[in-house]
């Protein structure tokens, strides 16, 4: 998928940029669930990209992706219930299928119909997710999965939740491309002036894209100073802070965050004296307006002490409140001005370098850039 | 796969013909709008056939990337329903009305391994899952089985491409196809796809169930359109109507009944669904069941058939000119 870079014009890719809201690549894996809630006592339902999935687990513990609408009828799959080995049977007329999406009985006849089977989409469990691929399964190769190895590292601990955002996930990308934001939704915890005042550098390839911004011998916001008082009984002082925002095709941004005591070395590479984070997200569309946004915080100190992980979790979850809260007045603002163009500034460099990389994956799958508008009732 | 059952026609161009094997022509279409097929993938045409439009199922063989042409590859039958005979009669530069690429033959990907086994011009629809196999670098063997080698389109390229993976069953050269052997063969876990005469899948299918492989790894697709009998004319009765029809060698038993103004049910019409399924009160004859519907044992008993494929021929092998045809009674819901 990310060798069609040469093959955009540069007209269409100059003018594609301007679309607001982004379809999304189909060849990619997008985080389905954590892996624990997906099981085999019970099958949920996930709309991943447009598809409307079935998801549940096999008694040997593999994760099982169907496409959650019968053959038979379209009933949703996952209201029915797991059967006999790792299958599923429908809750409308009984049809059973098994993990490859095959049926494997039909009421009131002794055959089966050879043409009766639901999707079975490749699947990836991986950094606590489960992943699905719902584009060509010939190209679901799992070493194109985004490294959070973070996640499941003994040398990092924490813990994260899922937002339902109710807005495009292209929103949520130049959201976290972006950081200077902080300085005014998360004014009270971790945002601060010189967010937006310190230069930051951006670099790309034809699947990444990173943005590097360092602000030296600053006082740390409420949130770093609490941080660093646990690794650091009693600290006091000027802080050097980072923030380096890697993202990964087609919808995974991990963020190392941190401050050390001014001077001490930080930006040469020295965090010794200092806390670091990673701000771990990855997002699936749902709909054109609307994702599932997982994130974790993990912290790489103190990695023993449960309270800290579950201050930081409730800490984060208050700061992406704020967010949300912005994402979803955004896509409304949007939705109800559909011929206001974006306008871009300078900070939206790293944002504009993904919306790129999308393009050209979706060009290269031969589908539409932007998402489609919204129906002119849904609109207020 | 669920397949979108929309009617979506749209035009596409005759852009090339050209024989490919004796009786089989392969016809490069450009539909107005090109989307890719996937392996198992098959158009519906619109066939003229005696004036009337009629839809007719084609594999897609050939697909470029993009969907830009298809190509399909058609079998002039010997008791064509007319649709193979018009297929034969186009010409470049003539435009047929089409549907997207349908799927109701997937590929799936991931098995350990794989057998495909085409009959005829069943390798349609086989061609393109074993280039996809090949490319995957899947472990996989492709079966190709037919009488004579004129007979068999893309042997060529096929054996040059698949290499020691392919193996050709030539039955007037000697060669046929040992199922017991085929069957035998295959590993634990091994998916079989298969497309071709009846009596051929019917075969892999017992063997198949004798040794107790999963059944759902068996995968086949049959257009109904091959029995264990050639086809001949007989009669059909159905005594509660008044109606008496008789059956060409061209046309199957719910075409015969629809055109005697019978309202039939049916949907597949390939020998799947088992909605045209009609009750047989008595029979001179014997019936060919053409269809997948049933099981062996509800075949075995004759006391119904899908009318959408299957017939009637006389008792005897129909070598005595002056046999008397069938006669069907029948009953229909
Ligand atoms: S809709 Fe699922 S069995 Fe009928
Ligand atoms: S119409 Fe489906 S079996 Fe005859
Ligand atoms: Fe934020």
């Amino acid at each position: 998928m990310t060798t069609s870079m040469t093959t955009s014009t540069t007209t269409s890719t100059t003018n594609s940029t301007t679309a607001k809201l982004l379809s999304y690549p189909l060849d990619a894996w997008y985080p389905t669930a954590w892996d624990h809630e997906i099981t085999s006592k019970g099958i949920i339902s996930r709309t991943i990209a447009g598809r409307p999935l079935a998801l549940y687990r096999t008694q040997d513990g593999h994760p099982v992706a169907l496409a959650d609408a019968c053959w038979h009828r379209l009933a949703p799959l996952s209201q029915g219930k797991l059967v006999g080995r790792d299958e599923i049977q429908c809750p409308y007329h009984g049809l059973r299928y098994n993990a490859a999406g095959r049926c494997t009985a039909m009421p009131a006849q002794e055959t089966l119909n050879p043409s009766a089977t639901v999707a079975s989409y490749p699947v990836s469990e991986r950094y606590r997710y489960v992943w699905v691929w719902l584009g060509d399964p010939t190209l679901a190769d799992p070493a194109l999965l985004p490294d959070m190895h973070q996640l499941e590292s003994d040398e990092w601990a924490g813990d994260g939740e899922t937002i339902h955002a109710p807005c495009n996930y292209q929103l949520v990308l130049d959201n976290l491309m972006d950081l200077t934001h902080e300085e005014f939704v998360h004014s009270s915890s971790i945002g601060q002036e010189e967010l937006s005042e310190s230069e930051f550098e951006v670099t790309h390839d034809e699947n990444t894209v990173t943005v590097t911004r360092w602000m030296r011998n600053i006082d740390a916001p409420p949130f770093w100073l609490k941080n660093m008082r646990d690794k650091f009984p009693g600290f006091e002082g000027k802080v050097d802070r980072w923030q380096i925002i890697h993202y990964t095709f087609p919808s995974t941004i991990c963020i190392d965050v941190g401050v050390a005591e001014a001077g001490t070395g930080a930006p040469g590479g020295d965090r010794s004296r200092g806390v670091n984070g990673y701000v771990m997200n990855t997002i699936s569309p749902e709909t054109d307006r609307s994702c599932h946004y997982f994130w974790a915080f993990m912290r790489n100190y103190r990695l023993e002490s449960q309270l800290i992980t579950t201050q930081l979790r409730n800490g984060v979850h208050g700061v992406f409140g704020e967010d949300e809260a912005m994402l979803q007045a955004q896509q409304a603002a949007i939705d109800a001005n559909p011929d206001h163009e974006f306008y871009n500034l300078n900070i939206d460099m790293g944002g504009m370098w993904v919306r790129r990389l999308l393009e050209r994956a979706l060009e290269a799958e031969g589908r539409s850039i932007a998402a489609p508008a919204p129906a002119a009732s849904s609109k207020a | 796969m669920i397949t979108s059952r929309d009617d979506v026609w749209q035009k596409a161009d005759v852009i090339a013909v050209n024989d490919v094997a004796d009786r089989i022509r392969r016809i490069v279409l450009r539909p107005e709008l090109p989307r890719p097929a996937l392996p198992g993938e098959h158009i519906d045409v619109l066939a003229t056939v005696n004036g009337e439009q009629q839809v007719r199922s084609y594999s897609v063989v050939e697909a470029p990337e993009n969907g830009g042409h298809l190509v399909i590859t058609v079998f002039r039958t010997p008791d064509s329903r007319g649709g193979s005979e018009f297929m034969h009669s186009l010409e470049q530069g003539q435009v047929l009305r089409i549907t997207k690429p349908l799927q109701n033959f997937p590929l799936r990907v991931g098995a350990p391994y794989y057998v495909l086994l085409a009959g005829g011009i069943g390798i349609t629809a086989i061609a393109g899952m074993a280039a996809l196999l090949r490319r995957l670098g899947a472990h996989y063997r492709l079966v190709y089985v037919a009488r004579s080698r004129a007979a068999m389109a893309y042997l060529d390229d096929l054996a040059a491409v698949h290499g020691d993976r392919f193996e050709a069953h030539i039955d007037d050269e000697g060669g046929s196809l040992d199922v017991q052997a085929l069957v035998a063969g295959v590993p634990a876990h091994t998916e079989l796809y298969m497309c071709g005469p009846i009596r051929l899948m019917d075969a892999v299918r017992r063997t198949w169930a004798d040794r107790g492989l999963d059944r759902t790894s068996l995968r086949y697709e049959t257009f109904g359109n091959s029995g264990w009998f050639d086809a001949e004319p007989f009669v059909v009765r159905i005594p509660r109507l008044g109606v008496e029809a008789a059956v060409g060698s061209g046309e199957s038993m719910l075409e015969a009944l629809e055109r005697e103004g019978v309202d039939m049910m049916s949907d597949c019409r390939k020998g799947e669904c088992g909605l045209c399924q009609v009750k047989v009160l008595s029979l001179a004859g014997r019936i060919d069941h053409r269809d997948v519907f049933y099981s062996d044992r509800q075949k075995a008993s004759d006391s119904s058939m899908c009318c959408c494929v299957s017939r009637a021929v006389a008792a005897a092998p129909p070598t005595t000119s002056g046999e008397r045809p069938a006669v069907l009674t029948i009953e229909v819901p």
